[in-house]
């Protein structure tokens, strides 16, 4: 439990400044001449994979640049302007928007639903371990559970339906059901782990403020909104923050169980094309890759908005600040 | 943790306490406390039944995947209800792993297509990478956040901001890059450069791609979280254990190797069991750059491809080669449950 106060600190209070650990110790001054030796690694590892990539990618979103030759010729922004342009472009922006909010605000609501009672009723172990071990599967795996639990004539859901006297529903090869299938499926996935999250958080609430809002005889709704709810704001936001990420993303899931049995990622009718399933087709897959630069472009795009919806989240919601202060 | 936990719990037991003053007798206590407990009850027990559900939910396509397997496909077709496996037999198991001779009869009466699944291989390349990246990864990791938390240089605290600054990366914008550089790396390291085509067009400029130094390549040296979480733990740790090593005249090597890494024996191990799973789960890198050295979750995706939407799909092979490949997480869930769950919390906050 302290390792999670311990983070949490973390994120509130900015890391240690210089002027702390230069006050620290007469032994241990040193300088690059050693330091390298330890950061040689991780700094190479970061040259080659992170920053060389991200200058490459940028390049090559200028450039008419097909895949075989990885050579490319620069045409300006002509690579963002055919994206743009590109009606698939918007339909996956559409789609994976739909995507994120009914996953996001799904996911959030259950997920503080299911933190709160927690906080109420419980902090066994046990509890907790089953609730985040659908978050430690392969997405792969995740996908083919559920291809198969939602499959329209041998699948279990559409059984239970039919007790209901509900028809069998094609959930993944119905072009209006595909994407609230798959934001279900990965609602499933994240729910357990995002509750736990915020059940960490919430362990930062002192208790005393519970104990003399029941002396008062608040309800426990009322203490929810009135002690949980602003409390928990900063944790809240961050949680927000990486969900709403990585549910941009989201791709494995598609691959694996998108378009239903014996269709194919982004079945059906393209109404499970999503950004992630974009870019990639467009790098590797359409043409052999030879417009790769456009591929570049739109994950340019998709880097740059993700970017943006970050620092939104964190101006609009007062992130830093939580009203415990 | 107990403090935090008892508290909440039994802030109603506490109060009357309180209110009654410290002199109440025991029995007196048990008695406010039971009926704080009675008057919370309905509450409680439906917030227990929710809680319930929340977490057969949980578990229950993992059994369901598990039952399926367990089954004869012909009695899965027609029974696409029963709870328990409609007709249990161990088939599925000996003919996705390859187990002893499996005669075309066999296939047909259970209900199976004769896809080949040969899964043995491609779990055999997930624990090849996912061990190198994770053995890789955590000690690299924990060299360079030794640096960052004990080390004094110029620029520390920017460079150690830049390091963070790649979690924004999204990885399929590094994907195209990466695949080119990988695809480009022409230094042979003899035994494990497996020489593969790589996809159809990929005339015989192959480089690293399907081999294991390209899978394990992106994830092996470092990853910002890694260096980011061990930094934190390295902080903590006590200057004067150290110092006492400085006067011993012990190096960094030795500090490094002898003080700091076994002090830090706990969230390394916490570190290691995150990056095993995170590795083992990968999809996107091994699906782009590993085509033919698949991993299991590659491998698993491809025998989807393979099990038509005819009217009498292979559900009960594609589900034990599903369970199969999400086996190892359950075990080291099974056995390592609370750290990885105390972990999570950490690691997910970050």
């Amino acid at each position: 439990m302290t390792t999670v106060e311990s983070a949490i600190g973390t994120t509130a209070t900015p890391a240690p400044k210089k002027m702390k650990s230069r006050k620290g110790g007469g032994g241990l001054s040193d300088g690059w001449r050693v330091a390298i030796w330890f950061l040689l690694p991780s700094l190479l590892g970061f040259f080659l994979f992170f920053l060389l990539p991200t200058i490459r990618a940028v390049t090559i979103s200028f450039q008419d640049f097909p895949l075989l030759e990885s050579e490319g010729e620069f045409i300006g922004l002509e690579n963002y302007r055919e994206v743009i342009g590109d009606e698939l472009f918007r339909n996956a922006i559409w789609v994976t928007f739909k995507y994120v909010v009914l996953n996001i605000g799904l996911q959030t609501i259950l997920a503080l639903g299911i933190a709160v009672m927690m906080d109420r009723l419980t902090k066994s172990i046990f509890v907790r371990s089953i609730l985040l071990l659908p978050w430690l599967l392969p997405n792969v795996m995740v996908g083919l559970l559920w291809l198969f639990m939602l499959d329209p004539t041998n699948g279990i859901v559409n059984e239970w339906l039919g007790y209901f006297g509900v028809d069998p529903i094609g959930f993944l090869s119905n072009p209006d059901w595909s994407i609230p299938a798959l934001a279900l499926i990965n609602t499933w996935k994240f729910t357990g782990y995002t509750a736990l999250l915020l059940f960490a958080g919430m362990q930062t609430v002192p208790s005393s403020l519970y104990e003399a809002a029941s002396l008062d005889g608040a309800s426990e709704f009322k203490m929810f909104r009135t002690i949980t709810m602003p409390l928990l704001r900063p944790v809240l936001v961050l949680v927000l923050i990486i969900s709403l990420i990585g549910s941009f993303q989201v791709f494995d899931v598609v691959a694996a169980a998108g378009g239903g049995l014996g269709g194919n990622p982004g079945d059906p009718l393209n109404s499970t094309r999503v950004l992630y399933l974009y870019i990639y087709d467009k790098a590797f897959v359409d043409s052999f890759g030879k417009r790769a630069g456009q591929g570049a472009a739109a994950a340019t795009l998709l880097m740059l908005g993700l970017m943006v919806i970050t620092i939104i989240q964190l101006r609009v919601s007062r992130a830093g600040e939580s009203d415990l202060a | 943790m107990s403090n935090v936990s008892n508290t909440a719990a039994t802030a109603v037991a506490l109060d009357d306490e309180l209110i009654e003053g410290a002199a109440s007798s025991k029995k007196r206590k048990q008695r406010k406390a039971g009926s704080g407990n009675k008057q919370m009850t309905l509450g409680r027990a439906a917030a227990w039944a929710v809680l319930t559900v929340v977490m057969i939910a949980s578990l229950f396509p993992v059994y369901w995947a598990l039952r399926t397997a367990l089954s004869n496909n012909n009695a899965i077709i027609q029974d696409t209800g029963t709870l328990y496996p409609p007709e249990l037999t161990g088939f599925n198991f000996q003919r996705v792993f390859g187990w002893g001779e499996i005669t075309q009869e066999q296939i047909v009466a259970a209900g199976a297509n004769d896809v080949q699944f040969d899964i043995w291989s491609p779990l055999r390349v997930s624990l090849i990478t996912s061990t190198l990246i994770t053995l890789g990864q955590v000690f690299f990791c924990a060299m360079s956040a030794y640096a960052f938390a004990r080390l004094k240089f110029k620029g520390r605290d920017v460079v150690f901001t830049i390091f963070l600054s790649a979690l924004m990366v999204p990885p399929i914008f590094a994907l195209i890059p990466n695949l080119l550089l990988i695809r480009d790396m022409q230094i042979d390291l003899g035994i494990f450069a497996i020489d593969m085509g790589w996809l159809p067009f990929a005339d015989d400029k192959t480089g690293w791609t399907s081999t294991y130094p390209g899978l394990v390549a992106p994830y092996i040296l470092m990853t910002p979280f890694a260096i980011f979480f061990l930094r934190q733990f390295f902080i903590g740790i006590s200057k004067e254990v150290e110092e006492a090593a400085v006067l011993d005249g012990a190096g960094h090597l030795r500090r490094f190797f002898q003080v700091i890494l076994p002090m830090a024996a706990a969230p390394i191990f916490t570190l290691a069991l995150i990056t095993y799973v995170n590795s083992w789960n990968e999809f996107l890198w091994p699906f782009t750059a590993g085509k033919n050295l698949e991993v299991i979750t590659v491998a698993l995706n491809d025998f989807r491809a393979q099990t038509p939407g005819t009217t009498r799909p292979d559900w009960s092979g594609l589900m034990t080669a599903t369970f199969i490949a999400g086996a190892p997480i359950l075990i080291l869930f099974a056995v390592l449950g609370r750290k990885v769950v105390d972990s999570i919390q950490f690691s997910g906050i970050k």
